[in-house]
């Protein structure tokens, strides 16, 4: 899947941020990066670590905590010629900082009559699975495809965020780029120069004709972990990771649901109210008549993000949900 | 209220003082035809007007330059028409015409004009001052020597994004101005029920700056008291908050709402006698800059370009249904 023409090496999820943020400061010196512990810290989880000393403080923000003045600060400055890329350090914080996003960025081009241009990135972190409870594991990726104006990007793995953010850099809207703490770590070929993957365009990661499995962010690490399981007892699965929620590519998931005639959705967040029953329905009404089985949607049980490992470890979707949900769709009980 | 006389302002220029009043005179006459329009059904949707204020606005943008950046409120007819605002195109906007400032997309509590550094009127109180924040973020990191304003009212001072705002422009000495219009009441709300606080202006102290207040009802006091603050923003000498005090003649809503009777008459009378335009034309007499004669050839000549703004915006086309999903998103050109 990594371009083959130039130099790739294998980095982590982490560096790959780094990298590629400091490659976009470095192109365009209207991009600054502002946040709370971004600078002389380098971020809570390290993904700006040692950007201040390139870059210095005029460009690297350290921020108090106030994520609705730091989102404003944003908007404003994309408003007036800047490219903000603004953090918000947990995805769970980014409701503080809503009505600058949802109802300022999201708006201003349409309500303002097409006169303004907000070339805004957000990057925020989110998913479960470290015990950190329910207020900093959250996934609220359905809550900003909920909002007209917003682009909204989950980053599967190490090649994945370093496209998809510089395309979000460079993109004259407002972008969420919603990251995923447990991919951190995850490594992956990376081509070192700077690549955009094209907002709105889905990607299939391995094909399969017994079932579509339509994985997001995080989640397709799990479902090829899962195809490695199910292709053991001969089930092939094709994945497709969405990458970008908003815009949606529906063609590539309604090309392969009608090959494969089945389609089950995972995400991490919660199940009921998700991004999934939106993909589920859209290929409903698109392919009604090649589906085999009912859509199946894998999510997060409906309650808050638990601490205790003994409850998280139900909690976070996985590759055995997967296998199992996929053997259910296709009539297969083990 | 400050209890100071009015100065003559002998120091300022006939140009200066006549063009205060000829701002003022703009905005009051197109608030006055735009509630007429908006209670007989003929414009649509709810409006904020700001009959009563029309000093702080003018006063404030007299100030300015036309580079400077404001952001509004959802009363924010005023601020566009004080920063030079197309009369046609703010009525064709109030209407929902396709020639409007937003084209027809946005209506009243949206109306703006980045081309006069009109960053937008806001439907959310306290939406503004955290984007004036980045503007003047901007503003030092691009280099220029632009000066951005907030304007918010009592209500809005309540809202935490103010005082996020305020602390990362005074944190940072940013090239911003809060104009906080302390008209007395948070929407329907009396003052003396939302905050514990009489002047907004003590605030400023939590946040490092200067905390001034000034006579709202006053062009003149606004005008020097913006001066200042601007001058001081320019310089790179951070922020000031600005406390306006003044009053809304007409309703939260339209001209006279719903008539519930949440506050007195003779409280809007006693603030109708204050009436800004009415005060500063007194001056202008007595100071020789303007009779009664020149001042009544101003409303005459705004009541015409209101009246001629009113028939383009009444002559203009719809939006067509196709424009509904046009300006979602800008698209990707030029890369």
């Amino acid at each position: 899947m990594t371009a083959t023409q130039v130099p790739t090496r294998e980095i982590p999820y982490i560096l790959a941020i780094t990298e590629t943020i400091a490659q976009l400061m470095r192109e365009d010196e209207r991009v600054f990066l502002a946040g709370e512990d971004v600078g002389r810290y380098g971020g809570v989880f390290g993904t700006t670590r040692g950007l201040i000393d390139e870059f210095g403080e005029r460009r690297v923000v350290d921020t108090p905590i106030s994520e609705a003045g730091l989102l404003g600060l944003g908007v404003g400055a994309a408003a007036t010629g800047l490219r903000p890329l603004i953090e918000i350090m947990f995805m769970d914080f980014v409701p503080i900082a809503l009505d600058q996003l949802a109802n300022q960025a999201a708006k201003m081009k349409y309500m303002f009559g097409g006169t303004a241009t907000l070339p805004l990135t957000v990057r925020t972190m989110a998913g479960a699975g470290m015990s950190m409870a329910a207020q900093h594991s959250q996934s609220l990726e359905a809550w900003l495809c909920h909002v007209p104006g917003l682009k909204v990007v989950m980053p599967s793995g190490p090649y994945e965020v370093k496209g998809l953010l510089a395309a979000a850099v460079r993109d004259d809207n407002p972008v969420v780029v919603v990251e995923n703490k447990l991919s951190l770590g995850h490594t992956a070929p990376v081509p070192e120069e700077l690549f955009e993957i094209p907002l709105g365009t889905a990607h299939v990661v391995r094909t399969g004709a017994d079932c579509t499995v339509v994985a997001m962010g995080r989640m397709v690490s799990e479902a090829v972990e899962a195809a490695g399981i199910l292709a053991a007892e001969g089930v092939e699965i094709e994945i497709v990771d969405p990458r970008t929620l908003s815009p949606l590519d529906l063609p590539t998931i309604v090309e392969s649901v009608t090959r494969t005639n089945r389609a089950v959705i995972v995400h991490e967040a919660v199940r009921f109210g998700g991004f999934g029953g939106e993909i589920a329905a859209q290929i409903q009404e698109h392919a009604f008549d090649h589906l085999d089985a009912p859509i199946a949607r894998i999510g997060a049980p409906f309650s808050p993000v638990p601490f205790s490992p003994a409850l998280e470890q139900h909690y976070v979707p996985n590759a055995a949900l997967i296998v199992e949900t996929v053997r259910n769709v296709l009539g297969r009980v083990a | 209220m400050p209890a100071k006389k009015p100065r003559p302002a002998k120091d300022l220029s006939p140009k200066v003082l006549k063009d205060l009043h000829r701002r003022m005179v703009r905005i009051r006459t197109f608030e006055v035809e735009a509630g007429a329009l908006m209670e007989s059904g003929r414009i649509p949707g709810a409006l904020h007007l700001y009959v009563g204020q029309e000093a702080v606005a003018s006063g404030v943008m007299c100030a300015l330059r036309d580079e400077d950046q404001i952001t509004s409120t959802h009363r924010g007819h005023g601020h566009l028409v004080a920063k030079g605002g197309s009369l046609d195109r703010m009525f064709a906007e109030l209407f929902g015409r396709s020639t409007g400032y937003c084209k027809g997309k946005g209506g009243s509590m949206h109306i703006s004009d980045f081309s006069l550094g009109m960053l937008g009127a806001n439907g959310i109180v306290g939406g503004g001052p955290p984007i004036a924040v980045g503007a003047a973020f901007s503003n030092r990191y691009r280099g220029t020597d632009q000066v951005a304003v907030a304007f918010f009212g009592d209500g809005a001072s309540n809202e935490g994004s103010f005082h996020e705002a305020a602390n990362m422009a005074g944190l940072w000495q940013l090239p911003v101005v809060f104009v906080c219009e302390n008209n007395g009441y948070g929407e329907f709300t009396a003052q003396r029920d939302h905050q514990r606080i009489v002047d907004v202006a003590d605030r400023a102290a939590g946040y490092g700056m200067p905390g001034v207040i000034v006579d709202g009802m006053d062009a003149v006091a606004v005008y020097e008291a913006a001066t200042a603050a601007v001058a001081r923003a320019r310089a790179g000498d951070g922020p000031t908050l600005l406390e306006c005090k003044t009053y809304r003649f007409y309703d939260h809503v339209g001209v006279h709402g719903m008539r519930i009777p949440y506050r007195d008459d003779a409280e809007v009378e006693e603030w109708k006698r204050k009436d800004a335009i009415v005060a500063l034309e007194t001056r202008l007499a007595e100071v020789g800059v303007m009779d009664a004669g020149e001042a009544a050839a101003v409303h005459a000549a705004v009541e015409e370009e209101v009246a001629a703004a009113i028939a383009f915006a009444e002559a203009s086309p719809f939006p067509e249904p196709a424009d509904l999903l046009v300006d979602v998103y800008t698209a990707a050109v030029g890369r």
